[in-house]
């Protein structure tokens, strides 16, 4: 890293620990664990963008995956759902399996001629079959206790695990879109990825038996102390009140306690990424950022590079959404807004400096910080614009209704001037 | 003075190293010039360069005594250059009367007896004048790309390797329509991996090695001359 | 067995419906796919495009409705359209001008403005819910039915209504006349050449003295135009919120692409196949199979393919079948 590198991530602790002083540590703390996984989602962005030129417009579906595994992970199972519906659902799974098969057979098989209309009568008359068995087994299971459960449940098992499955269910979507269009126009893998964001985000909400949808699943376990525990422990009391109000203390000691997983995950996978960007794979990946022509001309294969970067781009991804469900606590499927954080991350990256991974963690930091400040900052700016009109004003209530919205525009024009004025960002590429 | 007269280019593209060095080119009007070499030699680069789609870091190109040195390569259409490019240098999606209108985009004019000219000179683009142009075989496409830049009535008309690719019969045909544009007037600069066959309707030919003049004279005598035989037309 | 209840049924519930929803995603990917042909990238801000110019329109409609201007039975907005297009072709010159053209001279890959075109997008969309909000705005007046469902039935004496509402009508009329003229301008004229020659073949169409600056600019404008009533049809047919732009994205990037990017044909074949696709998947079959079926049956549970939850799935899904199988498209597009 250099030193102006060094210098940018110096103002932004100042201005963290200045949120702390002028706030309170626990807003501060609070945005600091938020900033450590916007870093990792930026780093796995940076990983398409930045080392391939991959436009992933879907970070928020592939997120969303890791949210999935830490509910199927840690949550305890539901036994009367499973006794109800775990045949039917296992069946249908399996009639998709087989359905996939058909199909591919059919599009082996058949003559040209009838290809297309055999392969979508067998679909369709696939999708009745199974919806046949999947209804009945989904109203059953969501008949059960709907007010509390209502779904299958997980797994019970530690939630951090799940941060390594979020990964995992991540890269595998990321492979089957990568599969299908890495080969295609650049552009293509950015309206594919658009599309399999929204249908991995339709089925978290509508999808009860699995997520309880917009019911959201809430207290998943915890891999840290509960604040209620630390209060009523005797040490931790006598502990804390040098300190000051008790709550206040156990509340900091659990965003320290998230803060110490996180950053470990976060070198982990810094570490990881610089070792790959300084390794000949990087340095190759790089070439073919560059020169895709040359690249191929001198033999690589480009399509397997790419897919290989792109998937390990979304695990990335998906290791930050499960990190970020288990720091929630609760799986919300309608806070995913695709296209809105998707590209924040985007703007992380790019102001960060794409092909940079200090660059694209000091991006995470920053935009973070900017994006939770701008809030009070557009709401300042409203009421300052209209503090020559009168209090009943239409005007002035609705342009204060409005401040919310004052940060799209914000972030938006950032990303613009940067891509115009500074192209390779706060701390470029070497 | 010649009606073109490329004198002395030396240039490249980008900031690249140069290709031609101290090349020249000119042709009279209702002659043709054919520049010949061997692969790599810059002939195309030369031509791109009378065109003005290169950085000339020396040299001057005058078209009629006009020093257009510093214009580019749609203002050297409107002084009277017409470009075919070796490839892609068709509408493929639109019909062959579409090629021509936009081959004559920049007349104001009535084009309609351009049009009629190019039919006569093309009869077969008058019967498939409604059909899209990427449909049409290669020959027909390259009548396509010169009557599309005949369009603008042209002083000086260059193709670029015009025959690339095509039947020796269609690229015989093609030289008898060239010639037939000859006549008329129009001044033709054409560049050939066809050496023999190009030299033997060419008026003047320039044989380009690694991008300077080797050899300059009427097509006549370079098809002549033992050394040009031997080294660039295989015995 | 009752043949003509059911078709009357699928026509009221499915093919009425879609035959407009197609229409109006017909328009948006005619944008996406000029933008395109021309600039060679995919417009991520042609969605907020739309959305901003029904922004105009309504707030234009607003006002004429408060001076008391009216169409009598057709929507107001239909009079506001022009104010609402002037409106957008302005803000979208300026974003060519102030964003993409600065791209176009250091001739920078089509993904880099793809990227600033998500950067537009959000530009776009704080503006727009800064000045209207985020909420739904109702701004269809004039008469709501041509023939109410209770009035077919009187009239045909079936169990089944089927009813069309004026927006439908519009919404098919005012798309088809636009295609036309689209088209007419497309294939006759010269400008329109122009255009057709420059998405062709760059290179040539500079050679033969087409001036770049100028198709592009009528990219834009054209662009803008089916954008706003695009925007205006869907917002009259359905509903407004800055929201469902963000959404409807994807079906029209679909329907661009099923058609073959760059082709118009294409973008208005793709627009309706998309729009049938959806509607036919997620429409629940039961009723109408009960008609066809023996008197007195039917059918169990809703007999549909998908949940209308899934509606922009099977945008999706066609999208990647296309992908998989024909990545040109249905007219060969231009590149792959």
């Amino acid at each position: 890293m250099s030193q102006r590198g060094a210098l940018y991530f110096g103002i932004f602790f100042l201005l963290l620990i200045a949120v702390g002083f002028g706030q309170s540590w626990n807003v501060a703390l609070g945005i600091l664990n938020l900033c450590l996984i916007s870093a990792i989602m930026s780093l796995g962005v940076n990983i398409q963008w930045g080392y391939a030129g991959l436009f992933n417009v879907g970070v928020m579906g592939f997120t969303a995956l890791g949210g999935l595994a830490a509910v199927l992970i840690s949550m305890p199972p539901v036994a009367e759902a499973w006794a109800v519906g775990g045949v039917g659902i296992g069946l249908s799974l399996l009639g998709l399996l087989i359905l996939v098969a058909a199909v591919i057979f059919v599009r082996n098989n058949v003559p040209r001629v009838f290809r297309f209309w055999a392969t979508l009568a067998v679909i369709l008359v696939g999708v009745v079959l199974i919806r046949l068995v999947y209804a009945p087994a989904v109203d059953r299971i969501e008949a059960i206790n709907p007010a509390h459960t209502g779904y299958l449940g997980g797994f019970n098992l530690p939630i951090v695990l799940s941060w390594v499955v979020g990964g995992a269910i991540a890269a595998g979507a990321g492979w089957l879109i990568g599969k299908i269009t890495l080969g295609l126009r650049a552009d293509y893998l950015a309206i594919a990825t658009l599309g399999i964001s929204e249908i991995i985000l339709a089925v978290l909400k509508y999808e009860e038996w699995l997520t309880r949808g917009v019911k959201n699943v809430t207290g998943l376990p915890r891999p840290v102390p509960y604040e209620v525990d630390l209060i009523a422990s005797a040490d931790f009391a006598a502990f804390a009140s040098r300190f000051g109000e008790v709550a206040d203390a156990a509340s900091v000691v659990v965003k320290l306690c998230y803060l110490v997983l996180f950053v470990a995950v976060l070198a982990i996978i810094m570490w990881l990424s610089e070792r790959a960007l300084k390794s000949p794979w990087g340095r190759m990946m790089r070439a073919i950022r560059d020169n895709r022509d040359a690249a191929s001309a001198m033999g690589k294969d480009v399509k397997a590079r790419h897919l290989q970067v792109f998937v390990l781009g979304c695990a990335v991804c998906g290791i930050a959404g499960a990190m970020l469900t288990t720091l929630d606590g609760q799986l919300t499927p309608t806070s995913y807004i695709p296209l809105r954080f998707t590209f924040l991350i985007w703007v992380m990256v790019i102001i960060g400096g794409s092909g940079n991974n200090w660059g694209a963690m000091l991006g995470g930091f920053v935009i973070w910080f900017l994006w939770i400040q701008a809030e009070p900052l557009g709401n300042w700016f409203m009421h300052a614009i209209t503090l020559f009109m009168g209090d009943d004003s239409w005007l002035k209530g609705h342009l204060i209704a409005g401040a919310a919205y004052t940060r799209l525009i914000l972030m938006g024009a950032l990303l613009l001037l940067v891509m115009r004025f500074a192209p390779r960002g706060l701390i470029p590429e070497r | 003075m010649s009606f073109l007269d490329a004198s002395h280019m030396t240039g490249g593209y980008g900031r690249g190293a140069d290709i031609i060095k101290d090349c020249t080119i000119t042709v009279e009007k209702g002659e043709i010039a054919v520049v010949v070499g061997p692969n790599g030699a810059g002939k195309s680069t030369a031509m791109k360069a009378v065109f003005g789609m290169l950085n000339l870091r020396e040299g001057a190109v005058l078209l009629d005594g006009q020093d257009i040195t510093d214009m580019a390569p749609q203002e050297r259409v409107r002084v009277g250059m017409g470009f075919v490019p070796q490839v892609r240098n068709i509408f493929v999606s639109m019909t062959v009367e579409e090629n021509l209108e936009m081959g004559a985009f920049i007349r104001d004019d009535d084009f309609q007896d351009t049009l009629g000219q190019v039919y006569d000179l093309f009869p077969v683009l008058r019967d498939k004048r409604n059909q899209p142009a990427g449909e049409l075989s290669g020959g027909q496409r390259q009548q396509v790309a010169v009557g599309r830049a005949l369009m603008t009535r042209p002083r000086l008309l260059m193709l670029d390797e015009p025959t690339a690719g095509v039947s020796p019969i269609v690229m015989d045909e093609l030289f008898d329509r060239i010639l037939e544009i000859a006549r008329t007037g129009i001044a033709i600069l054409m560049v050939e991996q066809n050496a023999r066959q190009a030299l033997e309707i060419a008026d003047h030919g320039f044989v380009l090695v690694n991008g300077e003049n080797r050899f300059t004279d009427t097509g006549k005598a370079l098809l002549a001359n033992p050394e040009v035989r031997r080294s660039f037309l295989g015995g | 067995m009752d043949i003509l209840n059911a078709l009357v049924l699928f026509a009221n519930y499915v093919f009425v419906p879609a035959t407009a929803y197609g229409a109006q995603l017909a328009l948006g990917a005619l944008g996406v796919t000029l933008i395109f042909g021309i600039l060679r990238f995919a417009n991520f801000a042609h969605g907020e495009l739309m959305s901003f110019g029904t922004m105009a329109v309504i707030l234009a409609t607003w006002a004429l409705q408060d001076m008391g201007v009216s169409l009598g039975p057709l929507p107001t907005a239909l009079l506001a359209l022009p104010f609402g297009i002037a409106v957008t072709v302005v803000f979208a010159l300026l974003t060519d001008r102030y964003v993409f053209r600065f791209y176009r001279v250091k001739k920078s890959d089509p993904i880099i403005y793809a990227i600033a075109s998500v950067g537009v997008m959000f530009v776009m969309a704080g503006l727009i819910r800064v000045i209207i909000g985020p909420d739904d705005q109702s701004f269809a007046d004039g008469a709501r039915f041509i023939i109410t469902a209770r009035d077919f039935k009187e009239l045909t004496g079936l169990e089944e209504g089927l009813a069309i509402r004026v927006t439908q009508v519009i919404t098919i009329i005012v798309a088809l006349a636009v295609m036309a003229v689209l088209f007419w301008f497309l294939q006759r004229t010269r400008s329109g050449k122009a255009m057709r020659a420059y998405s062709d073949n760059e290179d040539l169409a500079l050679l033969s003295g087409i001036d770049p600056d100028k198709v592009v600019r009528m990219a834009w404008i054209i662009t803008a135009i089916l954008a706003t009533i695009a925007g205006t049809l869907y917002g009259l047919d359905k509903t407004y919120k800055p929201f469902i732009f963000q959404q409807i994205l994807l079906p029209i990037f679909a329907a661009a692409i099923l058609g073959g990017i760059g082709q118009p044909v294409g973008a208005i074949l793709g627009g309706f196949v998309v729009a049938y696709s959806e509607v036919t998947i997620t429409y629940a079959y039961k009723k109408f199979l009960a008609y066809l079926g023996p008197e007195g049956w039917a059918p169990e549970g809703l007999m549909q393919f998908l949940s209308t939850d899934y509606k922009f799935a099977v945008s999706f899904i066609i999208l990647v079948a296309v992908l998989l199988v024909r990545p040109t498209g249905i007219i060969r597009g231009k590149v792959i």
